[in-house]
């Protein structure tokens, strides 16, 4: 994974709340076997059906930082929501509150689910009603996202931003347990069932 | 070791802990089985042979294809040539990495989450994951089952554990008795819609008390299963005779020895007395009605017997505009009848109430009526075998006579991905576990209900309750 560290990009105001992950990539986008490619249905109904939804508007075509209402993926625990908002050029996604597993998917991808009050939420969106267009600077080291003048801190554990700095994998990081994870299974107890051989078929 | 009392989640998480998180790192979380399905798994798979890793425990691992598959002329190749791709690559992925996998047409098929319990696979004291959300459902055993990212099945895969940070716990105690014709689905609705579908965020829910005590394991799936709609990470219900007596017997439930000191275990599983939880909900069971959501999500839900509500009524600006949203979408008006609505559709299906329960519940009152006219219904069982045994007792002939279509097994209208989808502002009282904006195909309306208002729904053409067919 690539190290992540400061930024800069067009943010968009997404002004909803309650976006579950079916509607930020419904279920007929998830069919492909690949990992990326997911652009195409990321909130596929409202960019095909609402022709002022916000990534319709020209400047925000190439925006890479999203600032969304309260409760942002919920639902599905598709990771497909956060390969589609990745594909599409998100690079983080600011929420006064995030689904867990949404938050869970989105560090293991490198996209940074920073979350900022209510008020942080409206002032952001303020600035960028005042100046559409315009270019946010993420810090994640510092946990700041400027937008011209403001500045905002936001929330990440400690944990996925020590990851998402040193650009680390997960399984990597695991594996290192290697001797753990086998002493443990030495000692599991036999009743605890086992797939294979197959019974029951 | 402390002598601190524990919730049966603690207990739980004690059991499996590997390794212990230091300096704000998660713990590393042992996973004694994986479920997985065509969705969720081929960028799991690629990422193990990019990586060039082993699948570390293909025995704790099994396979089944319940998303994409259709429900009729299932011999037939998978029309959808996307959807076949999906389900191919499972197959052949399972092949490489020497996988149990139940095929389409095969008598284990069916919903991941049905086939698991049914095998006799899911268990007390266990940690379950797949990648899908609805895993929760296995916590009625007294199970930890959690619903992973791709990302994560991958990990899983590769290390047969995972790094979790640790859960709060939410006990949810359910007193009393349910009235004739209120189940546990309007159990689960009910608590979602008093703690919201955000409230159970960052929690693992405990179902207690009476009422669920008095729950078959088929009822306390259902709850579980719809803990994610409240947010929960997890729900559980501490294992007891009933859990035991649904497992014994089962393929793959332990015998003998292994049996005897499962049990010895698995009598241990239940929340410690003085435990504390971080969060407690009390819900008054004996005055319970059949619930029914009039929104677009899950804890949009009010009583059968109450009417639309009214947006300008709630003081939050957030939930309120996202209430006035859901009528527009739904194209409901406030003060409307819940029972005035009409619908369209009527679907019997999904992993929270399609297992061989949910259908005779629904079977009982479709007998020897006819369904309205211009309603459609959809009977899915949720596994093969739940459907070999609807067949065995004539419940599909009980649907057929009544005009609802009886199909093959699979999530099916559950989630717009397969042939069976809603079209556009059609109407749907669905058994199943989400009533998001386009959940059931693009610009279809759902109403959540369980399966006894489905059926009685069916039979009169608007939202009903059985006790609307006494006459
Ligand atoms: S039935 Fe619905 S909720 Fe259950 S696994 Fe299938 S798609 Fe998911």
């Amino acid at each position: 994974m690539e190290k992540i560290s400061v930024f800069e990009g067009v943010a968009a105001p997404l002004k909803r709340s309650s976006v579950d992950t079916d509607q930020i990539i419904p279920a007929v986008y998830l069919k492909r076997i690949t990992k990326t490619g997911f652009e195409d249905g990321l909130f596929a109904h409202w960019r095909g059906q609402e022709p002022d939804f916000v990534l319709n508007q020209p400047v925000f075509q190439n925006s890479e930082i999203l600032v969304t209402g309260p409760d942002f993926g919920t639902g599905s625990s598709r990771e497909h929501a956060v390969w589609a908002l990745r594909d599409f050029g998100f690079k983080a996604v600011f929420s006064p509150k995030f689904a867990d597993i949404f938050r869970g998917n989105s560090g293991k991808q490198g996209l940074i689910a920073g979350v900022i009050s209510e008020s942080d939420m409206e002032a952001m969106w303020a600035a960028i009603d005042a100046n559409p267009g315009i270019r946010a600077k993420v810090d994640l080291p510092a946990q700041l996202v400027t937008i011209g003048e403001l500045s905002v801190s936001f929330e990440i554990d400690e944990y996925t931003k020590w990851r998402l700095t040193e650009g680390l994998d997960d399984i990597g990081i695991t594996l290192q347990n290697e001797a753990a994870i086998a002493a443990f299974e030495a000692k599991r107890e036999s009743w605890r069932p086992k797939t294979l051989p197959a019974k029951g078929v | 070791m402390s002598n601190k009392p524990l919730t049966l989640a603690e207990k739980l998480w004690r059991d499996h802990l590997v390794v212990k998180g230091e300096n704000g790192a998660p713990d590393l979380i042992y996973i004694d089985l994986h479920l997985i399905h065509e969705v969720t798994s081929p960028q799991a798979f690629d990422g193990l042979r990019l990586a060039g890793r082993a699948l570390r425990r293909k025995d704790l691992t099994i396979a089944t294809e319940d998303h994409n598959t259709p429900t009729q002329d299932i011999h037939l190749p998978i029309a959808d040539l996307t959807s076949r791709t999906q389900v191919q690559a499972l197959r052949d992925n399972t092949k490489e990495f020497g996988v149990r996998i139940h095929s389409l047409g095969d008598k284990n098929q069916g919903i991941v989450h049905v086939v698991g319990p049914q095998l006799g696979l899911t268990t007390p004291g266990l940690t379950i994951v797949c990648g899908d959300s609805h895993t929760s459902t296995h916590g009625a055993f007294g199970s930890l089952g959690i619903g992973i990212g791709t990302s994560e099945v991958e990990h899983v895969m590769a290390t047969q554990t995972l790094p979790l940070a640790p859960f709060k716990t939410m006990a949810i105690n359910v007193e009393g008795t349910l009235r004739p014709g209120v189940s546990a689905k309007d159990i689960i609705l009910a608590v979602i819609a008093k703690i919201s579908a955000s409230g159970g965020q960052g929690y693992v829910l405990e179902y207690r008390g009476s009422a669920i005590r008095a729950l078959s394991m088929e009822g306390r799936m259902t709850i579980c299963n719809m803990s994610i709609e409240a947010g929960a990470r997890a729900g559980m219900v501490a294992p007891d005779q009933i859990t035991f007596d649904y497992l014994e017997g089962r393929p793959h439930a332990p015998t003998g020895a292994d049996w005897d000191a499962a049990l010895t275990y698995w009598k241990t599983l239940a929340t410690d007395e003085g435990a504390v939880f971080d969060a407690e909900v009390f819900i008054d069971a004996d005055s319970l009605d059949p619930f029914v959501t009039w929104g677009t999500n899950p804890g949009q839900g009010v009583s059968l017997m109450d009417s639309v509500p009214d947006p300008s009524s709630i003081t939050d600006s957030s939930e309120r505009a996202a209430a006035e949203r859901a009528l527009e979408y739904m194209d409901l008006r406030p003060g409307t009848k819940m029972k005035d609505i009409p619908v369209n559709t009527v679907f019997l299906g999904s992993c929270t109430n399609a297992r061989i329960e949910d259908l005779r519940a629904a079977a009982e009152i479709v007998k020897g009526r006819k369904k309205a006219d211009g309603v459609r219904m959809m009977v899915v069982p949720g596994s093969a075998m739940v459907r070999l045994q609807a067949e065995a007792e004539g419940l599909d002939k009980v649907f057929k006579d009544f005009g609802a279509e009886w199909r093959f097994a699979g999530c099916s209208m559950c989630l717009g991905m397969n042939p069976d989808q809603l079209g556009v502002g059609e109407r749907a009282a669905s058994t199943s576990n989400r009533n998001f904006e386009g959940r059931q195909g693009k610009g279809a309306r759902t109403h959540l209900v369980s399966p006894v208002v489905a059926a009685a729904t069916a039979v009169r053409g608007t939202l009903s309750a059985p006790s609307d067919l006494e006459a």
